[in-house]
């Protein structure tokens, strides 16, 4: 059996499997759906950080342009949920081909540059000079488009795309090309990769990704406001689950959401200063002695971990 | 208007150069990213503030205390984090990533011990200690209140921050180019293997940079309730961008350069304020990634930059 459908086979058909059926079991619909976002988001982050090593501080930026793109398209357009979903990733897509010149810049300077960008994104749609297109400051509420069970689904069914993209970029020439881009750009030029191209497609898939989340994050809560969609917190919490259960594998980051946002959801919701010292010394802990996340302790002893 | 924003500018110009130039400092020696600088601020202005309420001790003394203090504590953070980085693959990208969980950490600590809400000093604190010093110099007594320039009046406290800011970018001049020891801070930002086969202590010259960079962060933090507003634990974060924004601006690695960021985000913010003030706040950002973009350098950098 080729690996890649070992993959689809053993993890993405568990996991999305175990999110239809919980809903039946379990009440508390929300957390499920918080669970499934979280998932989604972290392997849109192990898209470009894993496989390119960029790494987007304001990754939480393309979520926030998806759940604008849709709430707008629903709003003015009264577009139907689908469409709408759409037009946020679209959203997020050209939010994202509009930063492409930040990869002239590297390590640091791009996720800086990443993480201003989100920040001026927040300010220009939470701006009160907008309020008669964006709503402002007051936030976004939606109705006649509300429908948890229908939105439940698309955001399982993105969640199970975004997981098959990953198990592809695995195996495939060019997630292989991404990891060689990653490991010495200039090399891998002279090999015959196309940098600038291959990069940017990347770039573009994990925005995309999580544009889809955003849209379907409106669509579900139907009430935010800009802090909400726009929250750096969306970011840290991608990038700890990714570096915890370990970049550029497919289990990692599912391993890391089931953890981390596990102990987060059964203790930290009522004092969120404790989880921000937990998740901080957690994360200086892992960059000091695990910078490759707990898969790395399999790998390293030989065992091939997807 | 035009004057008082230019004034006002350049006043709030160097305060923003203060700021930006620890950062600035611990990335040109280290080539690492100290994403929590904002949180040092943060602690610093906390510092003051704790001073002031439970000893009634004045911001001025406050300065030299935030500065030994921060800078004495910023030695062992280093040799517990920084030569372990350093060993790494990729230092710059990881530095970026554990001073980031370094910065939650001293957030989350600082919530927990003070709680989330807006703490100040009143500004007539600052304007007492420069009506003092300058009745020093004239002999007679003068009164405590705004400060006249060019006929536009400032509150005393902006005018004592400003001045405190320049004098500290002078000393941090001096430092560097008068003394031994900042000699051989620019021989390790220079070219850190031949810093260490020139037979230089690299660790022991990085650790007291760290140190001071600290201590720079912490005297901004002591005028944060001055010029910044109310302070909160969680104001650190956006602080950390407004100083990339200003070193960026200048060039990294380039205290010089620092200034010039300063002077020039000042200005720009206080025109901005005045002429279309909601727009004010994307400013830092815009000019971040507008620079970055436009001239990667910074505008006194060299051409190369190994970054």
């Amino acid at each position: 059996m080729p690996k890649i459908a070992r993959d689809l086979l053993l993890i993405l058909l568990p996991v999305i499997a175990a999110f239809a059926v919980l809903p039946a079991i379990y009440s508390n619909h929300l957390l499920l759906f918080n669970f499934i976002i979280a998932m989604t988001l972290a392997q849109g982050l192990n898209i470009i950080y894993g496989f390119t090593g960029y790494l987007p501080f304001g990754y939480v930026g393309f979520f926030g342009a998806g759940a604008y793109g849709f709430s707008l398209a629903v709003i003015h357009l009264h577009a139907p949920p689908l469409v709408a979903l759409a037009a946020g990733a679209a959203a997020a897509v050209a939010f994202a081909l509009l930063l492409t010149p930040l990869f002239r810049l590297s390590g640091a300077y791009f996720s800086i540059a990443n993480l201003a960008a989100a920040l001026a994104m927040l300010q220009v749609v939470s701006n009160p000079n907008l309020e008669s297109i964006t709503k402002g400051p007051y936030g976004i509420s939606l109705n006649g488009v509300f429908n948890p069970t229908f939105a439940y689904g698309t955001a399982l069914a993105t969640l199970a795309a975004t997981l098959g993209l990953v198990i592809y970029l695995r195996y495939s020439h060019f997630g292989m090309a991404l990891r060689a881009i990653r490991e010495d750009p200039i090399s891998a030029g002279m090999a015959g990769i196309n940098v600038v191209r291959e990069r940017i497609i990347a770039w573009l898939l994990s925005a995309l990704v999580a544009g889809l989340a955003g849209g379907v994050f409106a669509w579900y809560v139907s009430v935010f406001y800009p802090e909400t969609v726009f929250s750096v917190e969306f970011t840290i919490f991608s990038i700890v689950f990714v570096l915890f259960g370990g970049s550029a594998t497919v289990l990692g980051p599912i391993l890391g959401v089931i953890v981390l946002y596990g102990i987060y959801n059964a203790v930290g919701i009522s004092t969120p200063q404790y989880f921000q010292l937990i998740y901080g010394a957690l994360i200086m802990g892992l960059v000091l002695f695990l910078p490759n996340g707990l898969i790395s302790l399999l790998q390293r002893r030989g065992i091939d971990v997807p | 208007m035009f004057t008082y924003s230019l004034l006002a500018g350049l006043l709030f110009g160097l305060y923003f150069s203060l700021i930006g130039l620890g950062l600035n400092l611990v990335f040109g020696v280290m080539r690492i990213v100290n994403l929590a600088h904002g949180d040092f601020l943060m602690l610093g202005a906390f510092l003051a503030f704790w001073l002031f309420s439970l000893f009634a001790i004045n911001p001025v003394p406050a300065v030299v205390i935030a500065f030994v203090g921060f800078a004495i504590a910023g030695v062992p953070i280093y040799y517990l984090l920084v030569p372990r980085l350093l060993r790494a693959k990729d230092p710059e990208m990881l530095s970026f990533i554990l001073f980031f969980g370094l910065a939650q950490v001293i957030e989350a600590v600082t919530t927990i011990a003070f709680g989330t809400s807006e703490r100040s000093i009143p500004g007539n604190q600052l304007g007492q200690a420069i009506a003092t010093v300058e009745s020093l110099f004239t002999g007679h007594a003068v009164e405590g209140g705004p400060v006249e320039i060019f006929g536009q009046t400032f509150p005393a406290s902006w005018v004592a921050s400003g001045i405190a800011s320049g004098c500290a970018v002078l000393l941090v001049y001096v430092y560097l180019y008068q003394t031994r020891l900042g000699y051989l801070t620019r021989a390790v930002m220079d070219n850190r293997e031949e810093a260490v086969a020139a037979g230089i202590d690299v660790h022991r010259v990085s650790a007291i940079a760290f140190g001071i960079g600290l201590g720079l962060a912490a005297v901004a933090g002591v005028f944060a309730p001055f010029m910044l507003g109310s302070i909160t634990p969680a104001m650190g974060a956006e602080i950390t961008i407004t100083a990339f924004a200003v070193i960026v601006i200048g060039s990294l690695g380039n205290p010089l350069g620092t200034v010039l960021g300063g002077v020039i985000y000042g200005v720009g913010y206080m025109l901005m304020q005045s002429y279309f003030s909601s727009w004010a706040n994307l400013l830092p950002y815009v000019l971040l990634i507008a620079i970055l973009l436009v001239r990667p350098s910074g505008l006194l950098g060299r051409r190369v930059r190994r970054a």
